[in-house]
């Protein structure tokens, strides 16, 4: 039965995007034809052609490398921090000026709801800019030695689940630190980088500081692997990820890496429940759990599961789920249909070892790449969809019967990105966040960012800090480095 | 004879037990509960939706004056207001109620006569508190014998925050009989919290499920004589309050945010609420209410503006 109060469609306007049919290769301060093959980006929620993008091949990849470097000698590693601080701030500026602009395209590109793309992606990727700018003319402050130097020309690729925010968590440092950049935007959301560019050249920003190649694998892997790089900052998968360290291992660049996860959101028995259930939905949920550090094992004790399990299901059963643009729309669009093939056959191993499925029950639009939220109990440390990073809306539900065996199990993974903890009793906070093997841990709330707070993960999640005083470490050199 | 179900009764036997009970609930986190409430606070609502909304708001108002000037022209304008809140379109609803202190109720009863607009009458030493139980009780008696068809009383805060919930309990249990009339009806019993005097959620949870296993039929946040009166946020602690009430004991209680709520935009965030939190079932005047009276003109304004896609001047609605 229909509700009585049916919200009706209230979509973002399309209209202040101004998309072009095609884009070259951001070099140079200018935007030029690429050489490799050009590819298209669709709008996952619908699989509309959205524009066609040119592919970098290795001679593009040299020019933007060299590009960057001739920035990085001439203009920017000299300029004062106080001149880049400005740069920074107003590059932040426009970008809240322009924010309703980013998060338009950012849903189109990427599928996730314009409620995320509008209170989340954007709203942080500004204040990262903000941050950072307040640190470029007191770095030597910063406890990375009294005169900390810039590395040279970074290469950065990024993943595709938050294209403008890890853009902003990678260039921001970078060029408060005096460092110039070459970045790489996943192929599937190239879109808000371009749009990016744009608002370096309104910010005046001197030509080469910032150059965007796009394409896919093979030119990430002409990036990094380019000798005239001196730092090399990939966020992606841990396969990926390896290889990255592999191909760099023996020289001289700087690598820091943020990686999968399969972070434990855990419950205990005096928790918050409602709250916990938020956060649950919050920690998986969000962004069609296309996220690094989800909550992806749902750790709860034994004493509440049936209860939790019941409001969740409930409240998961209100999720809206459809037209990204819509601004009621709480779940958007997987990202690609390739993702999706992904999420489904993780899904299917997970009922083939015997754990049981539910989803909630919804119309999935005819077009487009969906998966609907869905939950999988009576899951153990030995499944796949346990230990394995689905990147998608799919929660395992594990239980514990002692804070000591939760704990256990929670460190129980290769990854060590996130955790969370929900309880009503502080020591227990204390005692889970010292004991948890991960580079955040959250108590009470889940998947909350701030440009001030490190980022980062333990073993296979990668090494490195991004974000906060922490992450200037990976565009500085260290007085230890320098005396060698 | 108190209406606890069966199920509670072991709850409600003894102070201790009560105690045991209400400290046993879960606890509520602040942030993240006014977090949820902001989130739904920015759903877009248009159109359609809108109009359904503005309508079953109206609907739900208990047009309120407590003040120590009003008048019998004052409530009989006020309850006209409340059976026809636009003289100029025949199609907008009438009000749920009107709210008045007991010496008017007949006034008010007489005004309204069959229009099925309810006189709502708080009691109970409103809004403070502060008597003996009898005089509480007389209060009621005397305000559902001039004919309220539902009764506003408040609890005693002072007991309930120095622990002594049994206290605040039988004095609900004895409002609740008080609520009788001779028919054997009895008159709605909606309980005022005053939770910007209860401060924390966790005192709006334990007071939500005190007062509802001791009968009330509708929990209420606030007089509206204290600063803050109903928020977002303790609106939703109601909500979940409820929500779990029902899956209990399978019985339902209404939820009246009371104070400050001024503009159609709030009443459709609290719409929302209802609807994500407690669930469809509370969209309706028989179980969610708005304690208001600036309220109606801007809900009446935004249904204008609806209908006619133009707004017009506050000029063009009636004061009261």
């Amino acid at each position: 039965m229909p509700s009585p109060f049916e919200y009706a469609p209230a979509p973002e306007s399309r209209a202040i995007v101004d998309l072009k049919p095609s884009y070259g290769l951001f070099i140079d301060g200018q935007f030029v034809e690429g050489h490799g093959t050009p590819f298209k980006t669709i709008s996952p929620a619908t699989e509309e052609v959205l524009s066609e993008i040119a592919e970098a091949d290795q001679a593009d990849i040299d020019a933007a490398v060299k590009a960057a470097r001739r920035a990085y000698d001439r203009v920017w590693s000299r300029m004062p921090g106080r001149e880049r601080a400005k740069y920074l701030y107003r590059i932040a500026r426009i970008i809240q000026e322009r924010s309703r602009e980013l998060a338009v395209l950012e849903s189109l590109d990427n599928g996730k709801p314009i409620k995320e793309s509008r209170d989340v992606d954007v709203p942080t990727v500004a204040a990262h800019f903000f941050y950072y700018a307040g640190w470029a003319d007191k770095l030597e402050y910063a406890g990375h030695g009294a005169d900390p130097q810039p590395l040279g020309v970074a290469a950065q690729v990024i993943p595709w689940n938050f294209p403008l925010l890890m853009l902003a968590w990678k260039i921001a440092p970078a060029l408060a630190c005096g460092n110039t950049v070459v970045l790489k935007p996943a192929e599937t959301t190239p879109l808000t980088a371009l749009l990016f560019v744009e608002i370096c050249q309104q910010a005046d920003l001197p030509p080469g500081v910032v150059n965007i190649v796009t394409g896919a694998g093979a030119t990430g892997q002409a990036l990094v692997g380019h000798p005239g790089v001196d730092k090399v900052a990939f966020t992606g998968s841990t396969e990926v990820g390896k290889a990255i360290a592999r191909s760099v291992a023996g020289t001289s660049k700087r690598v820091t890496l943020e990686l999968g996860g399969k972070a434990a959101n855990i419950v205990f028995d005096d928790a918050p429940i409602d709250q916990a259930v938020e956060g649950i939905v919050d920690g998986i949920f969000f962004n069609q759990g296309h996220v690094c550090c989800a909550g992806s094992r749902l750790l709860v004790q034994e004493s509440v599961v049936e209860d939790v399990l019941e409001r969740l299901k409930a409240r998961m059963s209100t999720l809206r789920m459809g037209d990204p643009l819509d601004k009621n729309t709480d779940i958007g669009a997987i990202n690609s249909g390739e993702q999706l093939k992904r999420i489904r056959e993780l899904s299917e191993v997970g009922d083939a070892e015997g754990a049981e499925r539910w989803e909630v029950a919804c119309d999935l639009p005819t077009k487009g790449f969906w998966f609907p939220p869905t939950l999988f109990t009576g899951v153990s440390q030995a499944h796949r969809i346990a230990r394995e990073e689905i990147f998608g809306p799919v929660l395992s539900v594990l239980t514990f019967r002692t804070p000591a065996e939760a704990l256990e199990k929670a460190n129980n993974t290769p990854y060590g990105l996130s955790a969370g903890v929900w309880t009503d009793k502080g020591s227990l906070i204390l005692k889970m966040a010292s004991s948890l093997r991960a580079g955040v841990v959250w108590a009470n709330t889940f998947n909350k960012f701030d440009p001030t707070s490190p980022f980062g993960g333990y073993k296979e999640s990668g090494y490195g800090r991004e974000g906060g005083r922490h992450g200037l470490e990976a565009y500085l050199r260290t007085p230890h480095e320098s005396a060698r | 004879m108190s209406s606890t179900p069966t199920i509670l009764e072991d709850v409600t036997g003894s102070e201790a037990s009560l105690r045991r009970f209400l400290h046993g609930l879960p606890g509520v986190d602040q942030v993240g509960a006014e977090a949820r409430a902001a989130g739904l606070a920015t759903r877009s609502i248009k159109t359609t939706a809108k109009a359904y909304a503005l309508d079953l708001a109206i609907r739900m108002v208990d047009l309120t004056t407590l003040e120590g000037q009003d008048t019998p022209g004052k409530v009989r304008a006020l309850s006209a207001k409340a059976m026809r809140p636009d003289p100029s379109d025949p199609t907008c609803p009438a009000t749920a109620a009107v709210c008045v202190y007991p010496d008017m109720v007949g006034i008010a009863k007489e005004a309204l006569g069959t229009s099925g607009v309810h006189v709502a009458a708080v009691a109970t030493a409103f809004p403070s508190g502060r008597a003996a139980l009898d005089i509480k009780l007389a209060d009621t008696r005397d305000a559902v014998e001039a004919g309220a068809d539902e009764i506003d009383m408040v609890i005693d805060r002072g007991a309930f925050l120095a622990g002594r919930y049994q206290h605040v309990y039988d004095e609900i249990v004895a409002v609740r009989e008080a609520c009788r009339r001779p028919d054997g009806e009895d008159a709605h019993l909606k309980v005022i919290f005053e939770t910007g005097e209860l401060q924390t959620y966790d005192n709006v949870r334990r007071a939500s499920w005190l007062a509802m296993m001791a009968g009330a039929h509708f929990i209420k946040t606030s007089t509206g004589k204290v600063q803050p009166a109903a928020t977002l946020p303790v609106t939703l602690v109601m909500l979940q309050a409820v929500r779990d009430y029902r899956a209990l004991t399978g019985q339902m209680v209404g939820v009246k945010p009371a104070g400050g709520i001024r503009t159609a935009k709030d009443a459709i965030k609290y719409l929302v609420m209802v609807n994500e939190v407690a669930g469809e079932e509370w969209l309706d005047p028989a179980w969610f209410r708005f304690g208001a009276s600036t309220l109606l003109n801007d809900l009446l304004m935004q249904r204008t503006k609806m209908t006619t896609g133009r707004y017009s001047g506050p000029d063009y609605f009636t004061l009261d």
